[in-house]
C-alpha cells in the first residue's frame, strides 16, 4: 500500500502545527466557535451530544497493520477504550477533548494517519471498493488512481469552502461495490475500444435529504487528464452551485437543476480552458504510485476449505469473497455480532485485527462501507485458524450481507444531527432474527437504517431501509423498500405512515414474510420486490 | 451610480507588490462593463470574473469581496483572472481571515484587506503554512509531483 | 423551567447551568429564568460554556431534573446503547428514563 514520502508527511505535519495553533486560539478565544467551527471540521472534529468527536481518515479504506494499532492505542489513551467505523469507510472516536485533539493528530501523523478534510464543506476522504487489488472481476486497482485525487484533493486552494460537502468514489469494476453513483462525484475506471485504460465519470449523486443517482457525465476521460477533468467538475460547482439554502447546495441540485447536458455542457467548456493551464500533475506521478499497490507475492496452495466444522463452513460461505488467486480469499471480519453496535470495535479489539493482518493478509486490512473490516489477501488454508482466532474475539459472526449486517448510524445516542435512535432497532432486529433462524432463510438483505434526514446509514439505498424521525418529540420510523447502492442503483420508496420502534421491527418482520411467501427461485428480497412491486407489501403493512 | 465601492490603502494590511498600492475607487462589475474608464472594480460572489476578462488590460485593481469567509466562489474568480493573465493588484476583502490566508495567495491574491485587522506574526505564520504544495495553481508553485519528478511548472498559455 | 446547557470548551462535557457555576449533572440545574439569554452569553464570552442554549425541562417530584426533548435527555444520561458509560452506570432504570 501507499507509503508517504518526504512531501506527504510534511503536508501532515503542517496540518497538525496548524491545528495546534488553531485549537490554542480557540481556547484562548481569540476564534470564536462560529470561526473555529469550519476549521475544527475540516479536521474531522465535532462536537456531538456527549463530548467533541474525531472523524479519522482512511483513505479508499485501506490501512496497514500499524495504522490500525495505532489506532486501538488511541481508543484506549484518549477516548473510552473503542472507536466506531463509518459508512466512509473511516473511523470516529465518540469521547474526544478539545485540547487533547491536536495530540491526537499527532499520533495519528506518526503511522501516516490525518483526519483532514473529514467534514466540512470540502473534498472528502476518497472512498472505493473494498476489494480493490484483491478481487476477482476488477480491471485494474482503482486505489493508485483515489491516491492521485486523494494528493490532488488535500488543502486544494480553490475547493475548500465549497456549497457543501464533496464526496468521490474511485472503483475499477463493473460490479459495484462502493456506492459509487450515490457520490458526488463516482470515477470507474474503465478500459475504451482501443485498450486504453481511463476514466468514467458520474456527477451529482447523493443520499441525503434529495437521493440522486449520478448521471454518467462523460464515458472516458484519459489518465493523463484525469485531474483536470475533476477540477473543470469542481470549478463549475464551486461557482454555481447553490449557496443560498444549505439543503440544496450539494452539486447533486445543481446537476439535476441545470440539466445533466447543460452541467456537461460547463464542465467542458471549463475542461478546455483549463487543459491549457497546467494543472494534471505530471503523467510519472501515477506511475510511481502504482507500485506501492502491486500484489503481494502470492503463493499456490490449497483451494478448498475442510468443511466438516458447520460453523465454519457457513463463515466461509457468507464471509469471504474470491480472490484473484485462488489459493486466497479476502475475508469479512463482521462488526456485527448479534445485539452488537453495528461498526463499534473496541481497541483490543482494532490490536487484535492489526496482529491477524500481519500474520495473515500481507500486512493489509479494508474498511467497508457496511461498517465492517477486510483482510483482503487470506491464504485458504489459513482460514480456520484466522476464524478460530476471530471466533474467540467476538468477531466471527457469520453475517456477511444478510439482514444482521445492517448500517446503522450511530443516532440520538451520539449525533446532535439526529432525530431518532439507529442502535438500538439494529441490535434488537439482529436479535430478533437471529433467535428466529430467520437470518438464513432471507439471504441476501440490504437493511440500512438512518437515525435523521441525511441519511449516513444509507436507508435510501437499503433493500430495506429505515428513516428516524422526530415526531412530536417521540422516535419515529419510516420504512422504504427496493433501494439498492450497487451496480443496479436504486432509490428506496416509502412504504407509507411511519411506525413506533416496536411497531417497525414488526414491519420488517412482515415485509421479508411477504417476501418469503412471494419469491421464486434464486430471488433476494430486493428481485421480489421488484418484481411484485410495492402493493403486496403495502397491504400486508397497513390493509 | 455606486461608485464609491471599495477598500482604500490604508485598509490593506498585507501586500505582495513593489508596485504603488493602487488608490481608487472601486466599481461593481456591471458598472466597469458600462464603463470605458474605470481601473479598479469590486467583484462580489456572484458575478461572473468571465465578463472582465475583455477590461483586465485596464484595470489596476479587482478587489474580491468575500462578505462571509465561508463562500468560497472568490477562491474561483481569482484563479479565474490569473489564469487569463491579470497582472495587476487582485486584493481580497471582506471577511477575510487567518486560516485563509495561505489559500487565498495560492489562488492569485496578492493583497489583502480584512475586515477585522488580523495578528500580524498568525499572518506571517498562516502565509507560510506549506512549505510544499499539492496542486498546480496561478502562483507557478513547483508542486510536489513536479519535484518529485524533477520537472518544472508548466507554463500555462 | 427553563435550563442552560452546553459543552465544556477544553472536554466537551456535557454541563448544566447550577446558577453558580456549571456542573455534569442535570440534577444540579437551576431555572435561568429571565436571566437566561444574558447568563449564556456572558459564560460564552468567558469561555466556560461552548455552543450554550436554552432547554425547557420540569423539576420532577423527587427534585430532579427532567430535559422536555429525549436529545437533552440523552445528553444528560450518556448513549442508550452503553449504559457502562453513563452517568449511572449502575442504575438499570436509567434507560427507561431517558425514553
Amino acid at each position: 500500500m501507499y507509503k508517504y514520502d518526504q512531501y506527504d508527511q510534511a503536508m501532515v505535519d503542517a496540518r497538525v502545527a496548524e491545528f495546534r495553533d488553531q485549537a490554542r486560539r480557540r481556547l484562548e478565544g481569540s476564534l470564536s466557535e462560529d470561526e473555529f467551527k469550519p476549521l475544527r471540521l475540516m479536521n474531522g472534529l465535532y462536537l456531538q451530544l456527549h463530548a467533541y468527536m474525531l472523524r479519522v481518515a482512511i483513505p479508499y479504506g485501506t490501512l496497514n497493520s500499524e495504522q490500525m494499532h495505532a489506532l486501538g492505542d488511541i481508543a484506549d489513551k484518549y477516548d473510552r477504550g473503542y472507536g466506531h467505523f463509518t459508512t466512509r469507510q473511516n473511523l470516529q472516536y465518540n469521547w474526544i477533548k478539545l485540547e487533547d485533539a491536536a495530540d491526537i493528530l499527532a499520533d495519528l501523523s506518526k503511522v501516516e494517519m490525518h483526519a483532514i478534510q473529514t467534514s466540512g464543506n470540502c473534498i472528502r476522504n476518497i472512498s472505493s471498493d473494498h476489494f480493490a487489488g484483491a478481487s476477482a472481476d476488477e480491471l485494474v486497482d482503482p486505489r493508485p488512481y483515489a491516491e492521485l485525487m486523494r494528493q490532488w484533493s488535500s488543502f486544494h486552494p480553490e475547493f475548500t469552502y465549497l456549497p457543501r460537502k464533496f464526496k468521490i468514489c474511485v472503483i475499477a469494476s463493473e460490479k459495484d461495490r462502493a456506492a459509487m453513483r450515490l457520490h458526488d462525484i463516482g470515477v470507474q475506471i474503465v478500459k475504451n475500444d482501443e485498450g486504453e485504460i481511463g476514466a468514467r465519470f458520474y456527477a451529482g449523486g447523493g443520499m441525503g435529504r434529495t437521493p440522486m443517482i449520478a448521471p454518467m457525465i462523460r464515458d472516458f476521460v484519459p489518465l493523463d487528464q484525469l485531474i483536470t477533468y475533476a477540477e473543470a467538475c469542481l470549478r463549475v460547482y464551486n461557482r454555481y452551485g447553490r449557496r443560498d439554502n444549505k439543503y440544496k447546495a450539494r452539486i447533486k441540485i445543481l446537476v439535476h437543476e441545470l440539466g445533466r447536458d447543460e452541467y456537461v455542457r460547463q464542465v467542458e467548456e471549463e475542461f478546455a480552458h483549463m487543459l491549457d493551464q497546467g494543472v494534471e500533475p505530471p503523467r510519472e506521478e501515477l506511475e510511481r504510485i502504482k507500485p506501492f499497490f502491486a500484489d503481494p507475492d502470492f503463493e499456490d496452495g490449497p483451494k478448498h476449505v475442510d468443511r466438516s466444522d458447520p460453523d465454519f463452513a457457513l463463515w466461509v460461505d457468507r464471509n469471504t469473497n474470491r480472490h484473484k488467486h485462488d489459493a486466497y480469499v479476502s475475508a469479512v471480519i463482521s462488526l456485527k455480532p448479534v445485539g452488537g453496535i453495528p461498526g463499534d470495535a473496541t481497541g483490543d479489539q482494532m490490536r487484535l485485527m492489526a496482529k491477524l493482518a500481519k500474520q495473515y493478509s500481507f500486512d493489509e486490512l479494508r474498511i467497508m462501507h457496511t461498517q465492517n473490516v477486510v483482510l483482503p489477501h487470506v491464504k485458504i488454508a489459513d482460514l480456520h485458524a484466522l476464524w478460530t482466532q476471530l471466533e474467540a474475539a467476538g468477531l466471527g459472526a457469520p453475517n456477511m450481507d444478510s439482514i444482521e449486517d445492517m448500517i446503522a448510524c450511530p443516532g440520538l445516542d451520539y449525533c446532535s444531527l439526529a432525530n431518532a435512535r439507529s442502535i438500538p432497532l439494529a441490535q434488537r432486529i439482529s436479535e430478533r432474527f437471529d433467535a428466529s433462524g430467520k437470518t438464513e432463510k432471507l439471504g441476501e438483505l440490504k437493511l440500512k437504517i438512518s437515525g435523521c434526514i441525511n441519511a449516513c446509514g444509507h436507508h435510501h439505498a437499503g433493500h430495506i431501509g429505515i428513516l428516524g424521525v422526530d415526531k412530536k418529540g417521540l422516535e419515529n420510523y419510516q420504512l422504504s423498500l427496493g433501494g439498492s447502492e450497487a451496480e443496479d442503483t436504486s432509490l428506496a420508496k416509502i412504504t407509507g405512515p411511519g411506525f413506533t420502534e416496536d411497531g417497525v421491527i414488526e414491519a420488517i418482520d412482515t415485509v421479508t414474510d411477504v417476501y418469503l411467501q412471494s419469491r421464486e427461485d434464486g430471488e433476494r428480497f430486493l428481485d421480489t420486490y421488484r418484481r411484485i412491486g410495492m402493493t403486496p407489501f403495502k397491504e400486508a403493512l397497513y390493509g | 451610480m455606486d461608485n464609491v465601492l471599495g477598500t482604500s490603502p490604508d485598509d490593506v494590511q498585507f501586500r505582495f507588490r513593489d508596485d504603488e498600492v493602487v488608490d481608487h475607487a472601486a466599481v461593481t462589475v456591471d458598472s466597469c462593463c458600462d464603463q470605458t474608464n474605470a481601473t479598479a472594480v469590486r467583484i462580489e460572489p456572484g458575478d461572473d470574473a468571465r465578463v472582465l476578462l475583455p477590461f483586465l488590460d485596464r484595470l489596476a485593481l479587482i478587489e474580491v469581496n468575500f462578505p462571509s469567509f465561508g463562500d468560497g466562489r472568490g477562491y474561483s474568480s481569482a484563479r479565474i483572472l490569473r489564469e487569463a493573465g491579470f497582472t495587476g493588484e487582485l486584493r481580497a476583502v471582506g471577511d477575510v481571515g487567518i486560516d485563509q490566508l495561505s489559500h487565498m495567495r495560492r489562488c492569485g491574491f496578492d493583497a489583502f484587506a480584512p475586515d477585522k485587522p488580523l495578528n500580524e506574526e498568525d499572518a506571517t505564520r498562516a502565509f507560510a503554512t506549506w512549505e510544499n504544495v499539492y496542486q498546480a495553481s496561478v502562483d507557478n508553485r513547483r508542486t510536489i509531483p513536479q519535484i518529485r519528478h524533477g520537472v518544472n511548472p508548466k507554463a500555462r498559455s | 423551567m427553563r435550563v442552560l446547557t452546553g459543552n465544556d470548551l477544553k472536554t466537551g462535557d456535557v454541563i448544566w447551568w447550577t446558577g453558580e457555576g456549571w456542573s455534569r449533572h442535570v440534577d444540579d440545574a437551576v431555572d435561568a429564568g429571565e436571566q437566561a439569554e444574558q447568563t449564556l452569553a456572558a459564560e460564552e464570552a468567558a469561555l466556560r460554556v461552548n455552543v450554550p442554549y436554552v432547554i425547557d425541562a420540569s423539576r420532577e417530584e423527587d427534585g430532579s431534573v427532567r430535559p422536555a426533548h429525549i436529545k437533552d435527555r440523552i445528553r444528560a444520561l450518556g448513549p442508550t446503547v452503553r449504559p457502562d458509560l453513563t452517568l449511572k452506570p449502575k442504575d438499570p432504570e436509567a434507560i427507561d428514563w431517558v425514553i
